[in-house]
């Protein structure tokens, strides 16, 4: 059985004006979605408490809202949680002004305990799932925390890729992940998916993913660069991708397959985890044939770069291409 | 060599298929030992309350009984605990049921994170302002003392507006080099710079980068050390205390569910108070209510009852360090240092009472059962004489505590002391806490995930590939058995749900290395090669591509891991496994079953 039997090498190069003006689009998109509605952050980057409780029978949200009124949690967010009994609540970090006395920090620690008594006193029959409080400073570290670990990640890949390969490759490479990158992320802030720590190891998971696909294509087209004797550069990128579709198709097919179970069976907490990574394999696929392969024939990849160099010196053949 | 590693694999990964027992489990605090004639007294309590058990066991310092069914586990509990007292701790744990021979192989299960098994989860900071500024407060009453001592004159000492240094004005000028030669010879870890923005002759005087660095690592130290013996008497089952980054502690209670308490026991305050013992009152007497007006019958574990004068000499507050060592015949001792004013008090303290005996209490209010109507739990005092000791001769800031039976009485006492000094404050700054209930169905979602994710993978390798793809499905749930081995083998890694995700997307990227070279193959038979050299080439040719896409990937786990926290450390560990596993099986475990099924014979056409 084979997904696609191709005699004939697909021209995917030919398309390659139309799909980098729309990898532009999406990219131009997602940078102003991000700027104009920025993104649904998780109470992991905001700081704040949240409280998951169920009950019995269907909760009626309107008595919960109440509670939290009664309570002096007015400005909580209050709604169902995967299912109609489970309620999950949140409520923003109570900001304290300079010089405030210890025992309202304590106070704001205790939230979630002073929330549950009241719960359980509305309806007993309310059980805690989860109680999370994060400070505000643990918030924004986080974040800085996050965009460290993306960024030193791309330079690592970037560096490894250089070395292995060549500086083309790797700036194409590197290019496509960030690519996959801005577009998961503007796409969970287009829909307004909440996006927290785990959502953010899957957008790292993404460069993983994606940088796999762009090397094993690199990887191809470095191979017949060597062998294929003749033709044009173009026309080599176009027959290592279509030897390589087959196994890009099965790859991505198999993964998508474990994500699907992940996003409808792996429970509620794991679905951001699972949307992201799904989106971020179907974009990787993409952007594995196109945008790396793209940049690295609009940066004029020749065969001459990919003969292996009697002098192993590192940039030597590069010296020589300068005009 | 890969049958070697994948029964390694296997054997590591079964004590995973065994489950746990419900269990108890007996500990000591503050000194108490657990030994036999506790282990007999437990046994006999569970004979008496008809509760039937698998095993008890007395090792490394604790009890740990097996019981036979779950709904016996609080019966268990509250028998046993009415029975031992005070001095012991009894937590509800669950106990792996992994036999024997594996545990002699040091096999044992996967531990599970705490958003797998529920539990509270709290991040710590420590005020490290506060710390320092206590410690300069020190530096300006040692300076003052010194100085007076060296008849060198000052108008003032006092900390700087920055708080970075301690400002000493001289009175005299030309005092000024003979104060700053003393401080430096005196102090070497102290940096001391002559004030050039004044007139005057001011000296300053800050820390060495080693020595703000050694009071911040002291100042975590010895939080953790409180917490962690809270955390003892909390009476849960494997607690994790333990430093994160520079200023930071995470505590990790699993299966504890009433956070308030935690947090009231967690942040409970001790103190110390060293006191005479009172010399002309009659113990028999006092034991029967005829206590002296000056007096107070306490109870020592060591000595039994005594009396102590009522007068407080010295607070626990005035001790800056206490450490447990030996002294020149090898008996263990505890050296104490307090502050001048704490010196001055104890020298005060001790001229008049060589000879006389001197007792430390130790005090802590700790939270009960009972809430007032604010539902703040009522504060109980805790007093408990941890040390009595004949004063030998005049003390003054520094003075040792000897004549201690072990090293371990040693250790537990300057732990006591340490813990009722006065401590750099702490604040919670995070905290997650997860219900059973979850904590269950996140393993069940889990594990069905993957179960569902695993079976799919395997079918369509079967019907895409046939043969070659069964040969991948073996290899495929080889590299799941060996993430599970790996996992059971490395002692700090722990299975939370974002893990479990990572597993799943390793089962569903380990195939690619397979597909690889599967595709590589058929393109070698595309080409007219004979079957037999097309899988050669297909491995061959692949190989170099699989590794550095493997790397790459590998790159990113480790990145992952290296910066993230939490939940990211948990999903980059199994990932980072699964990458080195999946090689190992796609690679080399499916050659050699390709190779033992097909090898050296000569065919004509390819199940692929």
């Amino acid at each position: 059985m084979q997904l696609l039997n191709l005699s004939e090498t697909v021209n995917f190069m030919s398309l390659r004006r139309i799909t980098s003006a729309f990898s532009i689009l999406l990219i131009v998109a997602s940078i102003a979605s991000f700027a104009t509605k920025g993104l649904n952050w998780g109470l992991d980057f905001t700081g704040g408490s949240l409280i998951e409780v169920s009950f019995e029978q269907s909760a009626d949200l309107t008595k919960v809202r109440q509670v939290m009124d009664e309570n002096g949690f007015g400005d909580a967010t209050v709604q169902n949680f995967g299912s109609s009994r489970d309620v999950l609540i949140r409520i923003a970090p109570r900001l304290h002004a300079e010089g405030e006395s210890v025992g309202e920090k304590i106070d704001s620690k205790m939230i979630g305990d002073t929330i549950m008594s009241a719960l359980t006193a509305m309806d007993d029959t309310a059980t805690m799932r989860r109680i999370e409080f994060v400070g505000p400073s643990v918030g924004g570290e986080l974040r800085e925390q996050g965009g460290l670990a993306m960024l030193t990640a791309l330079l690592c890949i970037l560096i490894y890729v250089a070395l292995r390969f060549e500086w083309r490759f790797a700036l194409g490479s590197v290019s496509a992940l960030g690519h996959d990158v801005i577009i998961t992320v503007g796409l969970f802030s287009a829909l307004g998916i909440e996006f927290d720590l785990t959502v953010l190891a899957a957008v790292l998971a993404v460069i993983g993913y994606s940088l796999n696909d762009t090397i094993v294509v690199s990887d191809r087209i470095r191979e017949n660069f060597r062998k294929i004797r003749q033709g044009e550069a173009e026309e080599i990128i176009n027959i290592s991708l279509t030897q390589t579709l087959n196994r890009t198709m099965v790859t991505s097919f198999t993964t998508a397959l474990v994500l699907l179970a992940l996003l409808f069976v792996g429970g509620e907490l794991i679905k951001g985890f699972a949307t992201a990574l799904l989106f971020g394999v179907v974009i990787g696929t993409y952007s594995s044939i196109y945008v790396a392969s793209s940049i690295a024939l609009a940066l004029g990849i020749s065969k001459e770069d990919m003969m292996p160099t009697e002098v192993e010196k590192e940039g030597a053949d590069q010296d020589q291409l300068m005009p | 060599m890969v049958v070697l590693v994948l029964l390694i694999g296997g054997l590591y990964s079964a004590p995973n298929l065994y489950g746990e027992d419900p269990a108890i489990q007996v500990s000591g605090v503050r000194g108490a030992e657990v030994n036999a004639l506790v282990l007999d007294t437990v046994v006999a309590k569970l004979d008496e309350a008809k509760i039937e058990y698998k095993k008890s066991e007395l090792a490394e310092g604790r009890i740990l009984v097996r019981l036979k069914r779950e709904d016996d586990q609080l019966k268990a509990k509250e028998a046993i605990g009415d029975s031992l007292g005070d001095g012991f701790v009894v937590a509800l744990n669950l106990a792996p049921a992994t036999p024997g021979w594996l545990q002699a192989f040091g096999a044992g299960p996967l531990k599970l994170g705490l958003d797998l098994r529920g539990g509270v989860h709290f991040l710590m900071e420590v005020d490290m302002k506060e710390a320092m500024n206590k410690k300069f407060t020190e530096m300006e009453e040692d300076f003052k003392a010194d100085l007076r001592e060296e008849k060198i004159y000052y108008r003032r000492i006092a900390q700087t507006g920055s708080g970075e240094a301690v400002r000493v004005q001289i009175r005299k000028a030309e005092e000024l080099d003979d104060a700053r030669r003393f401080i430096e010879k005196k102090y070497p870890d102290l940096v001391v710079i002559e004030d050039s923005k004044t007139s005057e002759p001011d000296l300053l005087v800050s820390m060495t980068e080693q020595k703000i660095k050694e009071t911040r690592n002291y100042a975590v130290d010895q939080n953790i050390t409180i917490i962690r013996n809270r955390v003892n008497e909390l009476g849960v089952a494997e607690p994790l205390v333990q430093r994160q980054g520079q200023e930071r502690i995470v505590v990790q209670l699993p299966g504890v569910q009433d956070t308030a308490r935690a947090k009231e026991i967690l942040g409970a305050t001790a103190t110390l108070e060293f006191k005479m013992v009172y010399q002309d009152g009659d113990i028999g007497a006092a034991m029967n209510g005829r206590v002296p007006p000056k007096a107070k019958l306490y109870d020592s574990k060591k000595q039994g009852p005594v009396l102590l004068e009522k007068k407080v000499r010295l607070t626990g507050d005035h001790i800056v360090d206490a450490q447990s060592s030996f002294d020149q015949y090898g008996m263990p001792q505890v050296s104490i240092s307090l502050d001048t004013k704490g010196g001055n008090k104890m020298s005060a303290m001790t001229k008049d009472n060589i000879g006389n005996p001197m007792a430390v209490v130790f005090i802590e209010y700790k939270p009960t059962e009972v809430k007032d109507k604010n539902g703040v739990s009522i504060l109980k005092k805790y007093e408990e004489v941890i040390s009595v000791a004949t004063i030998q001769a005049r003390l003054g800031r520094n003075f040792v505590i000897t004549g201690l039976d072990s090293s371990s009485e040693a250790h537990n006492l300057a732990l006591m002391l340490r813990a009722g000094a006065l401590i750099a404050p702490i604040q919670i700054v995070e905290e997650r806490t997860v219900g059973p209930s979850l904590g269950q169905e996140n393993i069940d979602a889990g594990f069905n995930a993957v179960m569902l994710g695993f079976g799919l993978v395997l079918l369509f390798m079967l019907v895409y590939y046939k043969k070659f793809g069964l040969v991948a499905n073996v290899a495929l749930a080889a590299n799941l058995v060996m993430i599970i081995g790996v996992m059971s083998m490395i002692p700090g890694a722990t299975l939370t749900l974002p893990g479990i995700a990572g597993i799943v997307l390793t089962v569903g990227m380990a195939v690619d290395a397979n597909v690889l070279i599967f595709e590589r193959i058929r393109e070698e038979l595309k080409d007219n090669r004979s079957p037999q050299q097309a899988i050669h080439h297909g491995y061959d040719s692949a190989f170099s591509t699989i590794a550095d896409a493997n790397i790459t990937t590998f790159i990113a786990a480790v990145i992952l891991f290296a910066i993230g926290t939490g939940p990211i450390k948990g999903f980059a560990i199994t990932l980072a496994i699964g990458i080195a596993t999946s090689m190992f099986t796609a690679i080399v475990g499916t050659r050699a079953i390709v190779n033992a099924t097909w090898g050296g014979k000569r065919i004509e056409k390819l199940s692929i």
